[in-house]
């Protein structure tokens, strides 16, 4: 008797596993998407709360829905700590059916939460963070990486000034992953293309005084001083140089990683001259001035290249479902893979196997102040870096979906 | 040319001028915890939130009123010092006879609730604040480029620290201040109206942590967070200085900064840590400290 009710029992839950994967359509009836952010810390002014206001305006441009099924988001802080990251999202998509995750800052709380998202089979679109090694050894097959990546920034940065005869650098990079990454990419660079590495110095996270380092930079001797740091660590580094007169003395400097706000922040005095790779800028072409304008009146503030991506990111999610007309993760994924990014951030980008987004990035130099017309004219674009060469090739990938790996 | 311990002169002298200037901000914040410790028994846990909020009050003042540097230097530090003087006749005045856990708790409250409802409304990504146009620029001194504002910012901590021990040491108000130290009983038996004195003496040494806010405010991000990155190295400082002691504070104040400062150069990995080591060595050896007076 007993056995015959636990048989029971499982035959009604497999017939309702069976009918619910039967219908395939969007499940719960509601797309529900969970933008996971530093919304208060070091990183939140490049994603935050601006990256949550991108992503609600991609799901006002569906008008809320898509296929009649109600888009949903939730947001959340990870603090830039992969613990509560990871498990915000376990808790999200257990409790709360969410079905995709977008936004994403440090590297480090992006490969935990990528975990969760692959055992958990649903989607992350990554567009704040920066190591490669999120589509190469950490790729999975649930995620995108979508705006930049170290790569990106070592070859687009490193090989420009090394072109213009930068040919010795100092490095000053943050001690922990992203900083060591950083400096190895740009390192390989600087020497692939005939430079050389003279010395460098490797500080703690959230460094309050950069002059003892800025110092040891300048006595090095060395044509460049490369910023392997990011969020207030680069910002306090370039403030320190400017008083010290690093670029006065002839030295250049390297920033490897600036954003929008970084520049707008510290002010052009103080940037002038500074040679960055972007993967977006608000005032390259009429579409993305319009979208950075709406964005503007919506926050006061002209995008990032993250905030920009998030937007395009999730549109190009939601247009995946609409097509398929299901939020399982397989077919989605494979719809996004399958279908060329074409809007105001990228023209032709398309998805590859190991997730990484492949777009043009742009070789930009922030102006001088008599060359800016307004409070947000910032970069100049020197010049286009080609999809295929800004990203790191397959043939050199370490990820276990290229094949042959 | 010759090397000390294999580092070319010049970087060593730089970055032991770098240690000074890194001295001088601990040297006026280990001043103000040593004094408001010696005369209130208090553990000022509040120190890093008053020290942020004169340079908030500098960068509001300049935001919103045009108020400018040389002007916020000395009104910073007196409106700090009146929100110090409040809190001590409100809250902290009903702590002295107790335990001193709980005036630690208290300020480290006060410090969370400042610095928590700041980063809500400032976030911590920091303000600019520019320095002010007579201390711009800098001399080549040969061996390092030393930023006037830098120089101008060892050349007013000194002067206020010297100022402060000469105060208390030689004059007749701080006389009456270290007797009120030893024995506030007595002092208050010969009229002196010990009350008064005690909420000075709060007021002052507050002040002396927003006068160090604005002296850093054009050089670090004026942010919410700034004081309690700072708080904790300059608790140390004032263990090993030792407890209560007025000169004990500068002298180590500045000390730790040059050790600080050797450090970035051998080891920068370690230039975080460097003073807990030398905290635990001192504590080890003597225990009231390098200036304090064995109990």
């Amino acid at each position: 008797m007993k056995m015959l009710k636990k048989l029971m029992c499982s035959a009604i839950v497999s017939a309702m596993a069976a009918s619910t994967a039967a219908q395939a359509d969007i499940s719960d009836n509601e797309i529900r998407i969970g933008y996971l952010a530093d919304m208060s810390g070091t990183y939140s002014a490049l994603a935050g709360p601006g990256g949550l206001e991108a992503a609600k305006m991609a799901i006002e441009d569906f008008g809320g829905k898509v296929n009649g099924k109600k888009i949903t988001i939730v947001s959340a802080d990870d603090q830039n700590k992969p613990d509560i990251g990871a498990n915000k999202v376990r808790q999200w998509i257990d409790v709360d059916k969410v079905d995709m995750v977008a936004g994403m800052v440090s590297s480090a709380v992006t490969i935990a939460v990528n975990k969760v998202v692959e055992a958990k089979d649903k989607v992350s679109l990554v567009s704040g963070s920066a190591s490669s090694s999120i589509t190469n050894q950490f790729c999975t097959a649930n995620s995108v990486h979508y705006v930049y990546d170290t790569y990106a920034l070592a070859h687009g940065t490193g090989e420009a000034v090394v072109r213009e005869g930068g040919d010795s650098w100092f490095f000053l990079t943050a001690d922990y992953a992203f900083g060591h990454a950083m400096e190895s990419d740009v390192t390989e660079v600087v020497k692939e293309s005939g430079g050389k590495v003279v010395g460098g110095v490797r500080h703690p996270l959230a460094t309050n005084d950069f002059s003892s380092f800025i110092l040891q930079a300048q006595a090095s001797g060395a044509k460049i001083v490369g910023l392997a740091n990011a969020g207030a660590d680069t910002t306090n580094s370039l403030k320190t140089a400017k008083e010290f007169g690093v670029v006065q003395a002839g030295q250049k400097i390297a920033g490897l990683l600036i954003f929008l706000n970084d520049v707008h922040s510290l002010g052009l005095e103080t940037t002038q001259g500074l040679q960055l790779t972007t993967g977006f800028y608000w005032d390259r072409t009429p579409e993305t001035r319009a979208w950075s304008k709406r964005y503007f009146d919506r926050t006061g503030k002209m995008p990032t290249m993250v905030q920009a991506g998030i937007y395009s990111s999730v549109t190009h999610y939601l247009s995946a479902v609409k097509a398929s007309n299901s939020d399982a993760s397989s077919a989605v994924m494979a719809q996004m893979k399958k279908t060329p990014i074409n809007d105001f951030f990228a023209e032709n980008g398309r998805i590859r196997e190991d997730g990484r987004m492949i777009h043009d990035m742009y070789l930009a130099e922030v102006k001088k102040p008599s060359e800016s017309t307004g409070e947000w004219d910032l970069y100049k674009i020197l010049r286009t870096i080609p999809a295929d060469k800004a990203f790191r090739p397959l043939a050199e990938s370490k990820c276990k979906l290229v094949a042959g790996r | 040319m010759a090397e000390l311990l294999g580092f070319p002169p010049q970087v060593l002298f730089g970055q032991l001028l770098i240690g000074l200037i890194n001295g001088s901000f601990y040297a006026l914040l280990s001043l103000g915890l040593a004094i408001i410790f010696g005369l209130l028994n208090i553990i000022n846990f509040a120190h890093g939130a008053q020290y942020m909020l004169g340079a908030f009050v500098a960068w509001l003042g300049l935001k919103f009123l045009g108020v400018n540097y040389w002007v916020a230097l000395v009104l910073a530090p007196l409106v700090v010092a009146a929100i110090g003087i409040a809190i001590e006749k409100t809250m902290l005045r009903r702590l002295y006879k107790e335990d001193h856990l709980y005036g630690l708790l208290l300020t480290f409250g006060l410090a969370l609730i400042i610095e928590g409802s700041f980063i809500h409304f400032f976030g911590v990504s920091g303000q600019p604040y520019s320095v002010p146009a007579a201390l711009q620029g800098g001399n080549n001194l040969g061996f390092m480029f030393l930023p006037t504002y830098r120089a101008w910012i060892i050349v007013a901590s000194l002067v206020i620290c010297f100022g402060t021990w000469y105060m208390i040491e030689r004059t007749k108000l701080g006389a009456y201040l270290r007797a009120g130290t030893e024995n506030p009983q007595l002092l208050q038996a010969f009229g002196i109206n010990v009350p008064l004195l005690i909420t000075l003496t709060y007021g002052y040494g507050v002040a002396l942590a927003a006068f160090a806010g604005v002296l850093a405010a054009p050089i670090y991000s004026v942010s919410p967070v700034m004081g309690s990155n700072l708080l904790i190295v300059v608790f140390a400082v004032v263990v090993i200085g030792g407890m209560g002691s007025i000169s004990g504070a500068i002298v180590t104040g500045l000390m730790m900064g040059l050790i600080e400062g050797l450090t970035k150069v051998f080891y920068p990995e370690a230039s975080t840590t460097v003073i807990f080591l030398v905290m635990i060595i001192v504590l080890l050896v003597r225990p009231a400290g390098l200036f304090g007076k064995e109990a």
